[in-house]
């Protein structure tokens, strides 16, 4: 009979213990999973990209409801396990109780709060879960908010630096005498003191916190020496205890944390525990790897599988962007120890080694970090190092005197060397996935888990895909923009948002350009996510536009333009086509009915588009678009007024479509078409959004292509009524103007976010609601016609007429 | 020697903008950088006759409308793998007034 297993904790420690269940013996316990949070299992050490913005939380979900539903995880998410009853075998929780035959307590750690005066006010918060990190990114939010951070460590530093990177006022308040004093000697605390004052984080060590002071919420904290540092916002980062509440009322063994036995299993052979909870031979635990290999334990325990955890060497890395540093060991001076220092004070690195005995014992680097797992290798092995001490500083590839060669040291490394520190999977073990298979990041990542936690040795791992896989392996990138950044468009959206940069020098500033004033290919991109994320604050600067954009024509190859008026859902009326028609004789155009159930002028000199224009104004046509990433057409047919098969009026809805949807600004291109049937002459199947109008309704479709790539839509939702189908169509183009890639149509859009997503984020009312407000916003600026703005006499002499005309002849 | 002619005011050009000055021997196209420099280039592309005067200016240089050549203000050269080199002309500011030589185009005529 499967037995009933309890987990009480879905954190990054029960979530590694479940994966390893499941895969050894699927279907071998029943499982229930209980969860203070509101939520399921997430990768908590990537919540400080998350803070900075570089992240979003979607992105560092490791377990979502899919995964759980098929494994049978019965998910009890914001249900706090309030005490186990050992002498029933069940747990208890407001909701009444739950039996197990085995039961795991994997309830992690609670940040440590000091019981200083005011440390329970308003404001004051720790840094422990998502919901500090939403708080403190609201905080953030409000101009000129001031944040104190409380504690100088990892933790600390990364708080600060996030809140930093989002706008803050941010002060470290450090009782020790230099930064991370447990992971860095002084010279290296100096140089990550002096990186972070660099980025107007203002640091205080060997300073002491005596109150919190405040009317009612935080106003600011109080020095022991009197100084006064103002703060809307608190963090408390000093340490974290385990959270051993549940076990110690159970009656477990507990000392500083549920003591467990190498099997993971604590004083009741029925309960085992694992992760940041417990106590093993005296330590306690604080980073993912020990835990992760305790995790494994515990999943062979449960199988009655005999396996023990052993103590390992851990190393630390901060995620600070642009901040690298790495320790390992100890690096502590004492009796018979010697020193290798290197430094660089002009790129600002340095390094240091501890020996002893022909041993490396410790190694604290900063500014370059790429050895550290070679030194790591070292330390742990205990590897006799006489014969290449001269050397050593140097790093792996130095060794032999080999060339520099960046592939070197990782090729220069031993089989047992780890590379993933977080998931203790080591070189010979990627070489091992590789060979079975795994022929890229995400599948290394899938299989022995190698840069699945923190990251920071995904460039490693590439390596050793490359060294491995030979010519076969390209090292992936997120592909920057182009030339001027070294950032993906993904990130360069997202830090648009984050940092709310709102003019295109505070992006090429703030991001780091490394043009001065961008290029043809990011300057369009860039001007296009400015104007979609800050409609009413961004200005468009026509001179960031390719030329049809910026003369509001199509360019040809002999220089003249094309002209097209709009024909809402492709109808018109003998007026408009006399308009067209007399304006196509005076400016000599070419007339060419299009693919998009409209009228082109081609051929047409830029002098005189102004005078097309006005005359295509008068008779009440605005611009088509047709040279815009923004709203081109939408198709329709005849529908239910004309045609015998026809349901809906497809017409008027396609009309109704367009006239809401026309001036939008996109990443790329957007076509629609809406059909009276499933016959489908407007060819909906192939459109950006494509309706298909039933008997019972609308069949709305998305994401389908007719260009250099041909694809059918998907299906995003079946709606009764005209209005649904329009705030279903306009909430889908908004959310894809919010978070496409410039020149991703949205297809490909669709393709990398997942159309599972979308529904998901659109079935949401309220949400749909807000993204049709936000189009409004953009509406409002946006939905001009440029023809109408361009006709005034004056305008149209700077913008089309020569600078000069010079008769030479005459001037000789 | 340099022939000078006015052909108008700074103020008459976008900032990484451009405008045309129309001649009996061709087009040129003046351009104004971020830093209120000005510069003249024919504004006929060598490769297939785009107007240069529509492309995007970054830098000290002009992207071409039609197949985003890129060329250099300073030499009329195209940056990377291209090889065209495009015809530039001087220009200068003189009391915000724009001078541009016109000496090159009259040799045009001479050859
Ligand atoms: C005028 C028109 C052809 C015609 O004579 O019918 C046309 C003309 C151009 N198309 Fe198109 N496309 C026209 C309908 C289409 C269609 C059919 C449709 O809309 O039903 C498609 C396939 C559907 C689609 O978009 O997926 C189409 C797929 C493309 C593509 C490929 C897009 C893709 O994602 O793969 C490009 C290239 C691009 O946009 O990067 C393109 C680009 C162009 C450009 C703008 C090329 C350029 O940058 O100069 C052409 C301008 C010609 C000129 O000199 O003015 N045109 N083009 C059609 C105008 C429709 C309208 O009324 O607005
Ligand atoms: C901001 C931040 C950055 C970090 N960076 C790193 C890093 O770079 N490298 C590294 O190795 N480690 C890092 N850590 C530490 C790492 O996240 C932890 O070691 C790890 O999450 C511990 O796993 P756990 O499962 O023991 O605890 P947790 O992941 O905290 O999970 C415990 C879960 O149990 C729940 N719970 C508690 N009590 C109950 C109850 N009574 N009933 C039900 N549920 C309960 C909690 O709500 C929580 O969701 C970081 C931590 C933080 C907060
Ligand atoms: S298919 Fe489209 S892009 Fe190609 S030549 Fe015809 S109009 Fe131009
Ligand atoms: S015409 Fe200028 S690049 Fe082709």
């Amino acid at each position: 009979m499967t037995q009933n297993l309890v987990v009480i904790g879905a954190g990054m420690a029960s979530g590694r213990a479940l994966e390893e269940l499941f895969k050894a013996a699927p279907g071998a316990f029943r499982v229930t999973l209980f969860n203070s949070e509101p939520r399921g299992n997430y990768n908590r050490i990537m919540l400080s990209p998350v803070l900075s913005g570089e992240k979003s939380y979607e992105e560092i979900v490791t377990h979502d409801d899919a995964w759980y539903a098929e494994h049978g995880v019965e998910t009890r998410f914001g249900e706090p396990v309030e005490r186990i009853d050992r002498a029933r075998k069940v747990v208890v929780t407001a909701k009444g109780e739950t039996p197990y035959d085995k039961l795991v307590i994997a309830t992690g750690s609670s940040p440590f709060i000091i019981p200083m005066p005011g440390h329970d006010l308003p404001g004051v918060i720790a840094y422990r879960d998502l919901d500090d990190t939403n708080k403190m990114i609201e905080a953030a939010a409000s101009p000129g908010a001031k944040a104190v951070v409380i504690g100088g460590g990892l933790l600390g530093l990364e708080a600060a630096a996030g809140l930093r990177l989002r706008g803050m006022d941010v002060s470290v308040v450090h009782l020790a005498g230099h930064l991370m004093e447990r992971q860095l000697d002084e010279a290296a605390g100096y140089l990550l003191r002096k990186a972070l004052t660099e980025r107007g984080i203002k640091i205080h060590c060997a300073a002491s916190s005596k109150e919190i002071y405040g009317q009612g919420k935080v106003e600011g904290l109080r020095l022991e020496d009197g100084t006064e540092i103002p703060a809307d916002l608190i963090v408390m980062a000093v340490g974290i205890r385990p959270n051993t509440a549940v076990g110690k009322a159970a009656g477990l063994a507990v000392g500083r944390g549920i003591q467990i036995d190498d099997q993971c299993v604590t004083s009741d052979p029925d309960i085992l525990s694992v992760g940041e909870c417990v106590e093993h031979n005296g330590a306690v635990f604080g980073l993912v790897a020990p835990i992760f290999d305790m995790a494994k334990v515990l999943a062979k325990t449960l199988l009655g599988e005999m396996d023990a955890y052993a103590p390992v060497e851990v190393a630390t890395k901060l995620k600070v962007t642009g901040c690298d540093l790495f320790s390992a060991g100890d690096f502590a001076e004492g009796e018979g120890r010697e020193d290798i220092v290197f430094r660089d004070p002009g790129r600002g690195v340095y390094k240091r080694l501890v020996l002893k005995d022909d041993r490396l014992l410790g190694a604290v680097m900063y500014g370059d970090t790429a050895d550290g797992s070679w030194f790591f290798g070292l330390i742990k092995d205990g590897t006799d190092i006489s014969e290449m001490r001269e050397t050593l500083i140097f790093g792996p590839a130095f060794q032999g005197g080999q060339p520099l060669d960046p592939m070197a040291a990782v090729a220069a490394l031993p089989d047992e060397a780890e590379i993933c520190g977080c998931n203790g999977v080591s070189k010979g073990g990627i070489i091992t996935a590789i060979n079975a298979g795994a022929h890229d990041i995400g599948a290394i990542r899938g299989t022995c888990k190698a840069s699945a936690s923190c990251g920071t040795c995904t460039g490693l791992v590439e390596q050793v895909l490359g060294l491995t896989l030979g010519d076969d392996f390209v090292v992936p990138q997120a592909q920057p923009v182009c030339g001027c950044t070294d950032l993906s468009h993904e990130e360069v959206r997202r830090l648009i948002k984050a940092r709310e940069l709102k003019s295109q020098p505070a992006v090429w500033q703030e991001l780091g350009w490394k043009s001065k004033d961008g290029c043809h290919v990011c300057r369009p991109a860039i001007n296009y996510y400015l104007l979609a994320d800050w409609p009413l604050e961004y200005q468009d600067d026509p001179q960031s536009r390719f030329v049809n954009e910026r003369n509001h024509a199509n360019i040809q190859k002999d220089g003249t333009y094309s002209v097209m008026p709009r024909m809402w859902g492709g109808m018109t009326t003998p007026e408009e086509l006399i308009a067209i028609a007399e304006a196509a004789k005076r400016f000599n155009a070419v007339v060419k009915v299009t693919g998009g159930q409209r009228i082109d002028l081609l051929g047409i000199r830029k002098e005189d588009l102004p005078l097309i224009w006005k005359d295509l104004n008068d008779a009440g046509m605005v611009s088509g678009h047709a040279y815009t990433k923004g709203l081109r057409t939408v198709k329709t047919c005849v529908g239910s007024d004309w045609c015998r098969f026809g349901t809906q009026d497809s017409t008027g809805l396609g009309i109704k479509l367009e006239k809401r949807l026309w001036g939008s600004w996109t990443p790329h291109k957007v076509k629609l078409a809406v059909s009276g049937c499933p016959r489908n002459c407007a060819e909906a199947t192939c459109k950006d959004v494509g309706v298909i109008c039933v008997d019972s309704g609308y069949q709305i479709g998305v994401a389908g292509a007719a260009g250099m790539d041909v694809k059918e839509t998907e299906r995003l939702v079946d709606v009764a009524t005209e209005e649904e189908a329009i705030e279903w169509s306009t909430a889908f183009i908004q959310l894809y103007r919010e978070n496409a890639k410039y020149l991703d149509r949205p297809y490909k859009w669709v393709a990398k976010v997942g159309l599972d997503w979308v529904k998901e984020v659109l079935s949401d009312e309220a949400e749909r609601k807000a993204l049709n407000d936000r189009f409004d916003i953009s509406q409002s600026v946006y939905q001009t016609d440029p023809w109408a703005a361009l006709v005034t006499e004056e305008e149209r002499k700077s913008w089309s007429a020569p600078l000069a005309t010079v008769n030479l002849e005459a001037a000789e | 020697m340099k022939t000078w002619i006015e052909i108008g005011s700074l103020d008459d050009i976008p900032v990484r903008g451009a405008r045309v000055v129309k001649t009996s021997r061709g087009c040129i196209a003046v351009f104004r950088t971020a830093e209120d420099e000005v510069h003249a280039l024919d504004d006929a592309c060598p490769h297939k006759g785009g107007p240069l005067s529509e492309g995007i200016v970054h830098g000290g240089a002009v992207t071409c409308p039609l197949h985003n050549r890129v060329f250099d203000f300073a030499t009329g050269a195209a940056k990377g793998a291209d090889s065209e080199v495009v015809a530039t002309h001087s220009v200068k500011i003189v009391d915000g007034r724009l001078m541009l030589d016109i000496t090159g185009l009259a040799a045009r005529n001479v050859a």
